[in-house]
Parts: C-alpha cells; sequence; structure tokens
C-alpha cells in the first residue's frame, strides 16, 4: 500500500480551525448567556432580555425614531470629520515644508493627543454656545491630531528611493505630491484615518449623552439619554447594540475594504 | 561626446560637518559606451552618479549632457537604483513602465502601453505584467527597473549598483542580460560598482576612483573578459594594485 503523503482533518477539527466559526459560536453562547441570566433575574429595568433589546431596536427602527438618531449623528461626525480633515492636511503640509512647522505638528500632537476631547466639551459650550458649533470643535480636535501625526509620519517613511525616481519622471510639484507622496504615504495617512474615527465616534457619543439635542432632534447619544429619563431600558439597550453595531461595521466593512483594496493589495501594512 | 564631468567636487553634509565625497573628478562619456565607474566604499562614486543624474548639485565643476549643465533630474538621464523598492508598490508592473512613460506628459496612453510591452518582454516579464511588485523576487523587480528605464529611452542609463543586493547566481545572469540589452539598443550606460570582476565584465571603459576623497586614479578599458597583459598580470590584478597601491606603500 503506498503512503499516503497528506489526509484530510476531522470535520470538527477544520471546524474549529475556521475563525468564522469559532466566533460566531461564541457570539451564540454570549447571546444565549445574556438571555438566561435576564430571564432569571427577571428585572427590565436593571437588564432587560435579549429579545426585548431586538424588538425595541425594531420599534424604534418602524417608528423612524432611531434612523432619525442614526442620520442626525452621521451628519454631524461627518463634518467634524472632514473638517479634522482639513486642518490635518494644513498643518501635515506646514511640516512637510519647514523644520519649524515639523517641531510645531509634534509639539501640539504632543500636548493635545492625551488630552481626551470630551474633556474640552465644557469649554468648547463656553464658546460656541449649545448647538453643534460645539459638538464639532470637539470632533476637529478628537480627529486633527492622530491623521496629522501619521500622515506625516507616512511622507517621512516614504523611502529615498522612491523619492528620487519620482523626480526622474520630470513630475510638476503637484504631480509630484498627489501621484508620488500621497500614494507613498498611504498605509501612514490609513491609518491616521482609523484612528481618527475610533476617537471620533466615540468622542461624538459621548458629547451627545451629556447634550446632542437642538431644535427637537438629537442622535444616537441622546436618544440614549432621553430613554433613560424615561426608564425605557430596553431601547436603552437598542441605542447602545446601535453604536455597536455601527463601530462594527466600519471599522471590519469600511475599513477593512479599503485596506484589501490597497495597502494591502500592494503590500505596503505598516 | 554625450556627457562630460569637468572638474567635479562633490560636498555632501552630516548633522555637525561638511564631507568632501569627490575632489576635481573629470571624465567623459561617449554615445553607446558602457562606462564603469569603478571604486572602494567611500569614494564617492553614488554621489557622482546622483549628481549626474542632478539629484546632487556639484560645489565645484560642472556636468554637461550634450554640452547643456546639468541643473535637476530630468527623464533624459534614468537612474536604476540598487534598492529593491523602487517600484512604485501601488502600481503593477506594466502601470509602472507606463507611468513613468506618461508621467511627464511625454507619451499618451496608448503609445505608452505599446513600448511599455515591447521592454517588459526585452526583460523577459511579460508573464508578470499585471502582478504587484511585492509579489516580485529581488532580480524580478530589478528587471522591471531595468525594462522601465529602458522604456523611458534617455540619453543614458544611470546604474547605481543594480545589482549589489542579488545572490551570485542572479547576478552574474543580469550582467549577460544587460549586456545582451546593450547589443540589442546600444544604450549609453553610466555603472557605478565596487566590484573589479562586473566593472571587466559590464564595462567598455573603466574609471578608477581611490577613497576620502574620490579622485580619479586611471581610466582603462575593457574587453570584457580578465585577460593579462604582455607581464602575464591579469587585468583584475592591474585594477586591484592600481586602487590600493597607496594603502599597501
Amino acid at each position: 500500500m503506498p503512503e499516503r503523503l497528506e489526509q484530510p482533518l476531522p470535520t470538527w477539527r477544520r471546524l474549529y480551525e475556521n475563525g468564522t466559526v469559532r466566533k460566531t459560536v461564541l457570539l451564540l453562547v454570549l447571546a444565549l448567556m445574556w438571555e438566561g441570566y435576564a430571564r432569571v433575574l427577571d428585572n427590565p429595568l436593571l437588564f432587560p432580555t435579549l429579545t426585548a433589546t431586538v424588538s425595541a431596536l425594531l420599534a424604534s427602527t418602524r417608528s423612524g425614531e432611531l434612523p432619525r438618531a442614526i442620520a442626525y449623528t452621521l451628519t454631524l461626525l461627518l463634518e467634524g470629520y472632514v473638517l479634522g480633515l482639513v486642518c490635518a492636511a494644513l498643518l501635515t503640509a506646514l511640516a512637510s515644508v519647514s523644520k519649524i512647522g515639523a517641531d510645531l505638528l509634534e509639539m501640539l500632537t504632543s500636548m493635545f493627543n492625551p488630552l481626551p476631547s470630551i474633556a474640552l466639551l465644557p469649554l468648547a459650550l463656553i464658546w460656541f454656545g449649545l448647538g453643534n458649533g460645539s459638538v464639532i470643535f470637539v470632533l476637529v480636535h478628537a480627529v486633527l491630531w492622530s491623521v496629522a501625526l501619521n500622515t506625516y509620519a507616512g511622507f517621512r517613511a516614504l523611502s529615498p528611493t522612491l523619492r528620487m525616481v519620482g523626480q526622474n519622471y520630470g513630475l510638476s510639484s503637484v504631480g509630484f505630491i498627489t501621484k508620488i507622496l500621497i500614494p507613498g504615504a498611504f498605509p501612514g495617512i490609513l491609518t491616521g484615518l482609523k484612528v481618527g474615527w475610533a476617537f471620533a465616534w466615540r468622542t461624538l457619543i459621548a458629547a451627545e449623552l451629556v447634550f446632542g439635542v437642538s431644535s427637537g432632534s438629537g442622535g444616537i447619544g441622546w436618544f440614549i439619554f432621553e430613554h433613560k429619563n424615561q426608564l425605557l431600558i430596553p431601547e436603552v439597550f437598542a441605542g447602545l447594540l446601535t453604536v455597536i453595531l455601527f463601530g462594527l461595521f466600519v471599522e471590519h466593512v469600511i475599513f477593512r475594504t479599503i485596506e484589501e483594496r490597497t495597502v494591502r493589495r500592494w503590500g505596503m501594512q505598516v | 561626446m554625450l556627457l562630460q564631468a569637468i572638474g567635479v567636487t562633490l560636498q555632501y553634509r552630516t548633522a555637525d560637518r561638511v564631507v568632501t565625497a569627490t575632489r576635481d573628478v573629470s571624465f567623459s562619456v561617449d554615445r553607446s559606451d558602457r562606462f564603469v565607474i569603478l571604486g572602494p566604499s567611500g569614494c564617492g562614486k553614488s554621489t557622482i552618479l546622483k549628481s549626474v543624474a542632478g539629484f546632487v548639485t556639484p560645489v565645484a565643476g560642472r556636468i554637461l549632457l550634450n554640452g547643456a549643465t546639468v541643473t535637476r533630474p530630468g527623464p533624459d538621464r534614468v537612474v536604476v537604483f540598487q534598492e529593491f523598492d523602487q517600484l512604485l508598490p501601488w502600481k503593477t508592473v506594466i502601470q509602472n513602465i507606463t507611468f513613468a512613460l506618461t508621467a511627464g506628459g511625454r507619451l499618451p496612453a496608448s503609445e505608452a502601453a505599446a513600448r511599455a510591452r515591447h521592454y517588459l518582454e526585452k526583460v523577459k516579464l511579460t508573464a508578470s505584467a499585471d502582478s504587484f511588485p511585492h509579489t516580485l523576487s529581488g532580480g524580478m523587480k530589478q528587471r522591471v527597473a531595468i525594462a522601465r528605464a529602458m522604456a523611458m529611452e534617455p540619453q543614458v542609463l544611470l546604474m547605481d549598483e543594480p545589482f549589489a543586493a542579488l545572490d551570485a547566481l542572479t547576478r552574474t545572469q543580469m550582467q549577460e542580460e544587460l549586456l545582451q540589452l546593450w547589443t540589442d539598443t546600444k544604450i549609453t550606460i553610466l555603472f557605478v560598482t565596487h566590484s573589479i570582476e562586473e566593472a571587466i565584465r559590464i564595462g567598455n571603459r573603466i574609471l578608477l576612483l581611490s577613497a576620502h576623497p574620490g579622485t580619479v586614479k586611471a581610466e582603462i578599458h575593457s574587453a570584457g573578459i580578465d585577460e593579462a597583459d604582455v607581464n602575464g598580470r591579469l587585468l583584475s590584478a592591474r585594477i586591484h594594485a592600481q586602487l590600493f597601491e597607496d594603502a599597501n606603500a
């Protein structure tokens, strides 16, 4: 009988090696524990069941209350995020053309990065009043430093060889920046965008909890806060679940897709 | 005379001092020469190449291409570097070549694509046209870099130890392929190396530089093989003696 050089693993072993299967099973177990514990506790004011949370989620989606809150939050998020990116681009450009600019970026980043954006909210309220302006201000602060620092690090990490190759092509300076520098620094830029997004998302929900309402409409944070005041705890849980799901979606679907189509495909992971 | 260096002195700056890399280096390269600059590390040979490319400006002397002073980098003097990361990682092999041709607005896209395929064929990499650089071996990356540089059809092809980071077998093969490409195109090559053996094989003229700072020792002709002279001394032995006689004296 010839020696068998390869043989299939048993079925359970193959399933165990599959990360998606493992995580799905874990998720199911956690969901069952939630449901079981809530049923035993039998106190919907403290800890509603999973089924109650899901039906609250569906109900507030159907009534349009939750979609409105999501849309409100996303609009604010985008405004703050884009404004933060513009500021970061300016700061990075300044840092790229002069040593003083680079020192300034480094100094400002090390000063302000450890400062949680939400700590600026009281001050922002005095400066910009009870409105979206204050929220956007803290959002810009959340996005700006990490994006500027990582983008600048990306530019610095671009190899001198690649710079010389770019200069060899006879590109204009605008062409050199858009066709060599920015794609070359893209791994750093993407890291900055991811970290900036994570800060912005957490900051925004927190800011909305403090005050997130203007002219009668509020975001997801406000949705959570308001339902807590009305003791509608399943809705509070539904709000939290929405925050989690949206965060997962952005991090694992949007950014993962961008990563796979760019830096992974190019072999440029940092 | 295609390319001329006249009394070129080059300096570079570190954090606390100015270092003279070469002093008063002169040479001239004719069309279709395979001109090799050979010297030990520290003789400033790469710096000379970079100044011909226009990346480094001489503090004294001039570099002339077709009689005009070189002031900045340009597509008429393309460099093939030693480093494997000289290809743009976000472009495929074929895109790397076509981009080099269209970037400065020098060629329309269709013409660039045809020329890129032509040169890719010359380095026998048609099969990898749509691969990204990080999936290629070191030798293949250097081949793409050479194809890209040749596709730009420069006045002079500048090669900065392009095979130094390759394994010995691949290096020998690449040297042969380069000579074959030269036979096909008669392109002018300025080649920098610290390997006497490589200089003899690649060059028809070899410029010997001494180190600290780089100054011209001699210029030697090579027929491509390590011949013995009338006294029975091999060319490589003579070059070695010329390069290092001061150190031994």
